[in-house]
C-alpha cells in the first residue's frame, strides 16, 4: 500500500538533489539559532533531524519552506531558489508537505474539508474528485470513518494522522514533519509513527525533526545532529548510534537512551 | 396617549425606514470592517497605514459630523447622494470601522498554527485569511458585533436632523404638528428597544450556533 501515489512517479531529476541548504544562518533578534547550516536531501531520501531543545531543529525545518526565514544562506527547492513571500512562494509551498507539532487543523472544518480545502482552492480541483481523494488518503491513514467530524472531536493520534492526509492530498515533492509525534500521548505516538513509516517506506523524501529515537534508528537514512545551532554530526542511523563521533552527540545519546 | 395609538401608522413608516437603513448600513459596514480588518494586518505597510488611518479618522470624528460634511459638505465637489444612501454611507463607514477593529482582535484570536497551515498548503496571504482566518475570528466575535448592531440601530437616529424620515424624524415631524412630547418620544424609544432587546438574545443564540470546538 502506497501513501503517496506520486512517489512512484519517475522524479524529474533524479541526480540532482531535492533540497539544499548553504550556508543558512537565522537570527532572532540578537540571538543567532541557525549558524552556516550546509545540508542536502536527495529524492526519497529520509533525513531525521536530531538534538536537543532549542538546537535550531525546528527553526531548521521550518526555513525549508520558508515559514521562518533565512536571515543569510540559501536554499533551493528543486534547484528553484525558495522565492520571497508572495505568490511564488504559496506555489512552492504547496508542494511542501508539512507536518506540525501541534496539528493545526483547521478547527471550524471536519476533517473531510480539512483534507480537500488546499486542493480545491490552491490546485482548483473539482470537489468531487478532491472528496474521493481525501477520502482514500484518509482510509489509509486509517480514520475513513472520522471524515465528517471536526477536529476537536478526534485524539492526538487521530488529528495528526488527518494533518498528515492533508499534507499529502496536495501531492508534495517532499514531507517535514516538525517534532509531529511531541503533543501526544504516548499510546498515540505509534499510530502516527506508522503511518510516517510506511510513508518514507513509499519512496517520499522526508525531513524529520524528532525525539523519537527508535524511529531515527529504524528509519532514517541520514541522522542529522544538532546542538547550538549547529549541526554537529552527520551520519547514517546504524553508524551514528553506535558510534557517535562528537563529544556532544555521545553526551546526548547516553542522556536519551539511558532509560 | 391617542397621539400614538392614532399615529401607529406614522410610527410604522419611520421605523420602517429605520430598518432598511439599519440593515443596509450594517451590510456596508461588514464589508468595510472585512476590507479594513484585512489591510490592518495585511504584509504590506502602505495597506496598514491605510487602515490604520480609515480607522483613527472614523473613530475620533462624531458621526453626526461627518453625516453633515457628507451631506452639506460633498455637493459642493459635485458628488451627490439622496439623503438615504447619504445616511446609509455614512452609517455603514462609520460602523465598518468599529466592526474592522472588532474584526482584528477576532483575527489574533486564531492560533497562529492555523494560518501557518494554510501558508503551508499553498494558500496566499488573502486565501488563508478568507478560508481559514476570517472564518475563526468572525465566531469570536459574535458579541461585538451584535453590540455594534445595536448601537447601529439607535445611531440611525442621527439620519434625523439631515432629513431622512426615519423613526426620530417621523415623531419629531408628529410631534410640531400636534404637540406631545412625552408620549411620542416614549413611544418612539419603546420602538427602537423592541428592535434592539432582542438583538442580545438572538447574539447569544448565533454565539452558541456556531462556536469553534479546540
Amino acid at each position: 500500500m502506497s501513501l503517496a501515489p506520486q512517489a512512484s512517479a519517475p522524479p524529474a531529476s533524479t541526480s540532482q538533489p531535492l533540497i539544499v541548504l548553504d550556508k543558512v544562518c537565522k537570527s532572532f533578534g540578537s540571538h543567532e539559532v541557525l549558524h552556516d547550516i550546509d545540508l542536502t536531501v536527495d529524492r526519497g531520501e529520509v533525513v531525521v533531524v536530531i538534538g536537543p531543545s532549542g538546537s535550531g531543529k525546528s527553526t531548521l525545518c521550518r526555513c525549508i519552506n520558508r515559514m521562518e526565514v533565512a536571515s543569510s544562506g540559501s536554499i533551493t527547492l528543486d534547484g528553484v531558489p525558495l522565492p520571497q513571500e508572495g505568490r511564488a512562494l504559496a506555489r512552492l509551498r504547496a508542494q511542501v508537505g508539512m507536518v506540525f507539532q501541534s496539528f493545526n487543523l483547521f478547527s471550524h472544518r471536519n476533517v473531510l474539508d480539512n483534507v480537500t480545502l488546499a486542493p480545491i482552492k490552491v490546485r482548483g480541483i473539482p470537489r468531487k474528485q478532491a472528496e474521493a481523494t481525501a477520502r482514500e488518503l484518509l482510509d489509509r491513514v486509517g480514520i475513513g470513518d472520522k471524515a465528517d467530524q471536526l477536529p476537536a472531536q478526534l485524539s492526538g493520534g487521530q488529528q495528526q494522522r488527518a494533518a498528515i492526509a492533508r499534507a499529502l492530498a496536495m501531492e508534495p515533492k517532499v514531507m517535514l514533519f516538525d517534532e509531529p509525534t511531541s503533543a501526544l500521548d504516548p499510546e498515540m505516538i505509534n499510530e502516527v509513527l506508522d503511518v510516517m513509516r510506511e510513508l518514507a517506506a513509499s519512496g517520499m523524501t522526508m525531513v524529520v525533526v524528532t525525539h523519537e529515537m527508535g524511529f531515527a534508528r529504524t528509519v532514517a537514512n541520514r541522522v542529522v545532529f544538532m546542538d547550538g545551532g549547529r549541526i554537529v554530526e552527520t551520519a547514517p542511523p546504524e553508524e551514528f548510534f553506535a558510534n557517535p563521533k562528537s563529544e556532544r552527540a555521545r553526551d546526548f545519546l547516553g542522556k536519551v537512551l539511558s532509560h | 396617549m391617542n397621539v400614538v395609538l392614532d399615529n401607529l401608522d406614522v410610527f410604522g413608516s419611520g421605523l420602517w425606514t429605520t430598518l432598511k437603513l439599519t440593515a443596509l448600513s450594517f451590510l456596508l459596514a461588514l464589508g468595510i470592517g472585512v476590507v479594513v480588518a484585512t489591510a490592518r494586518v495585511s504584509p504590506a505597510a502602505p495597506l496598514r497605514a491605510a487602515g490604520l488611518a480609515y480607522v483613527e479618522t472614523v473613530r475620533n470624528t462624531p458621526p453626526l459630523v461627518l453625516l453633515f460634511l457628507f451631506v452639506y459638505g460633498l455637493p459642493k465637489t459635485g458628488v451627490k447622494y439622496s439623503l438615504f444612501i447619504s445616511a446609509v454611507l455614512v452609517l455603514g463607514g462609520y460602523t465598518g470601522a468599529f466592526v474592522a477593529e472588532a474584526l482584528r482582535s477576532g483575527i489574533s484570536a486564531v492560533p497562529i498554527g492555523q494560518a501557518e497551515a494554510a501558508r503551508s498548503l499553498g494558500l496566499t496571504f488573502t486565501k488563508t485569511l478568507r478560508y481559514v482566518v476570517l472564518p475563526q475570528a468572525f465566531r469570536t466575535v459574535i458579541p461585538p458585533l451584535g453590540a455594534l448592531l445595536s448601537a447601529l440601530v439607535r445611531n440611525t437616529s442621527l439620519a434625523a436632523p439631515i432629513g431622512v424620515l426615519e423613526l426620530t424624524a417621523r415623531a419629531g415631524q408628529l410631534n410640531t404638528t400636534d404637540p406631545n412630547p412625552v408620549w411620542i418620544y416614549l413611544a418612539a424609544a419603546a420602538a427602537y428597544m423592541v428592535v434592539t432587546l432582542p438583538l442580545g438574545a438572538v447574539t447569544r443564540l448565533v454565539e452558541r450556533r456556531v462556536a469553534v470546538a479546540r
